[in-house]
């Protein structure tokens, strides 16, 4: 273990995993009660044409990607908001566009010679330092936003009819959301790439849902699921010299199929 | 309050104990509590409402009833403030429906929250505390007050679901659910409560105890309700309105042949449906008692 935590590295990847299970834990929370899974996975593939714009344009990739992707997030949310019977039809027009605008970015970019796959699968092993503070300030900003508006976004999410007739905002705190979304979306692509992104988004709050009855209680037992199957997976991918993304999600399907199994029985005894 | 006989897994049985203290009185004397005059609305191209006009006093406990589609809860949210007539004027406890909203409980179909969430029965209600105005104007701290959360189990005793409260909402039947967004919509000690369909995915005897609630919560609110369930909607009204594009009032809760014909169009004798015109008729007339399924 101390051999592991010598290597910055593996350092590095311990604070990634940390800082991206944090704003997966409450995000993918709200993602998951709002059913908004489908409207975050068109989001993570959107993201790839800010990582496409970055590299064309010789940009840093992260603040490049999170100002592509919360754009892109906030024209999902103007476009589906109150149109709940086309949402997924204009989800699916920026999910295949937002693909397609990175892939010809990075053709055209001279000299390129990015690995693709880091992008697509992850690469929470080659995490900058620099990164991981903007991660930290990402997250911060996600908790403080939550925080600041949970009562709000907990009324949003139960009965948003209800909440509008209360006066809540509930066209600017949906796009607020979606915005959080495209946040984190871009963190956890550090960790587990655009592909993959949307597992550790959906199981962790999927598993919290099983054993909580309040809405903090689940980010909170979700960040900890998460933590939890990223430290995991990081450990079996670095012991069997495995892609790390792609092990922790292992992990986290595991674990969710062992803590439904297991709530399943405590309901049937 | 339901017959001794009458037993179900909603109330189980025991006298409602509905009985809205004095934080309730407020406003129940002066003017009307709901003044609409010359409305209409549209949606696109479509108009759903054209030339309403409604009157409702306060401690009036009124049914507007009509078919789906018929523009009853556009009405609703035009009361609520939610919707802007294109035409006409809406007044709420004197003010503009905007400025009141604290002062009105709004209960929605409970089936239109979400199916599974992870919320217990006294978070629920205490989503019914009042909040100010603006996207900055929430109170910040997420949790809430001893006073706050003793308020929700007091609310929740009016609702005979006290006992429940540390439950999730999402495990309790329809009628239960119904009774916590009542007790949602009463923390906030309103002057007026506003239900829209509030029977609909309820049994019937979901309905009754239901019913019984409110008809103990109408001695010192006023109540607006919006049905499609006619036969429910004509137990313990004092007044009814029906509202197919068009809306009559009646200050008794007669059904009139004119009303009946807004509803249902007009039919001769040899038509089936007819017959059950005439039955929706004679239930009004006799007030619906014993009739609600």
């Amino acid at each position: 273990m101390m051999d592991i935590l010598g290597m910055e590295f593996m350092r590095n990847a311990l604070l990634a995993g940390l800082l991206a299970s944090l704003a997966c834990g409450v995000i993918g929370t709200l993602v998951v009660v709002n059913r908004q899974v489908f409207m975050a996975g068109g989001v993570a593939h959107t993201a790839y044409g800010g990582v496409g714009l970055a590299f064309f344009l010789g940009l840093p990739v992260l603040p490049c990607a999170v100002a592509f992707t919360v754009l892109a997030a906030l024209a999902m949310a103007m476009a589906s908001f109150g149109r709940a019977e086309r949402s997924d039809s204009v989800v699916g027009i920026m999910w295949a566009a937002g693909m397609a605008i990175g892939i010809i970015l990075m053709d055209i970019t001279p000299g390129y010679n990015v690995d693709l796959m880091s992008y697509l699968f992850g690469s929470i092993l080659a995490v900058p330092r620099g990164d991981i503070v903007f991660m930290a300030v990402l997250n911060a900003f996600i908790l403080a936003v939550v925080f600041f508006w949970y009562k709000d976004f907990l009324a949003l999410s139960f009965d948003m009819e209800f909440a509008r007739s209360m006066g809540v905002p509930v066209r600017l705190l949906y796009a607020l959301m979606q915005v959080l979304t495209a946040v984190t979306v871009i963190m956890v692509i550090q960790v587990a790439g655009l592909i993959l992104v949307i597992a550790l988004l959906t199981i962790p709050p999927m598993l919290a849902e099983l054993f909580t009855n309040s809405l903090w209680k689940m980010m909170a037992l979700a960040t900890l699921a998460s933590l939890v199957f990223c430290l995991a997976g990081l450990a079996v991918s670095y012991h069997f010299d495995i892609t790390s993304g792609a092990s922790i999600i292992a992990m986290a399907t595991g674990g969710y199929l062992l803590a439904w199994g297991a709530h399943s029985l405590r309901r049937l005894g | 309050m339901h017959s001794p006989d009458h037993t179900c897994s909603t109330c189980a049985g025991h006298e409602h104990t509905a009985v809205p203290g004095p934080r309730f009185h407020r406003l129940l004397a002066g003017g009307p509590v709901i003044e609409v005059s010359g409305v209409s609305f549209a949606y696109a191209d479509r108009e759903v409402l054209t030339d309403v006009t409604l009157s409702v006093d306060a401690g009036d406990f009124l049914a507007v009833i009509g078919p789906n589609g018929g523009g009853k809860t556009t009405l609703v949210k035009i009361i609520l403030g939610l919707l802007r007539p294109a035409r006409g004027t809406v007044r709420v406890l004197g003010a503009d429906p905007a400025d009141v909203r604290p002062a009105v409980g709004y209960v929605p179909q409970h089936a239109l929250v979400q199916p599974s969430f992870p919320v217990t029965v006294r978070d629920v209600v205490l989503l019914g505390l009042r909040r100010g105005k603006g996207f900055f104007s929430t109170r910040r701290w997420p949790g809430y007050s001893a006073q706050e959360k003793r308020k929700a189990l007091d609310t929740l005793e009016m609702v005979d679901m006290a006992d429940l409260a540390g439950r999730r909402f999402d495990a309790l039947s329809g009628g239960q659910k119904q009774r916590v967004l009542v007790a949602r919509a009463l923390i906030s000690d309103p002057a007026l409560l506003l239900f829209d369909e509030p029977t609909s995915n309820i049994d019937p005897q979901g309905k009754v105890c239901l019913f019984d609630l409110l008809s103990a919560l109408s001695s010192s609110i006023t109540i607006v309700m919006v049905s499609h369930d006619l036969i429910s909607a004509s137990t313990r009204i004092t007044s009814v309105a029906v509202v197919n594009n068009r809306l009559i009032q009646n200050r008794g809760r007669e059904l009139t042949p004119t009303m009946l014909q807004l509803i249902y169009g007009t039919h001769d004798a040899t038509c089936p449906l007819d017959e059950y015109i005439r039955g929706m008729s004679s239930i009004f007339t006799a007030g619906g008692r014993g009739s609600a399924k």
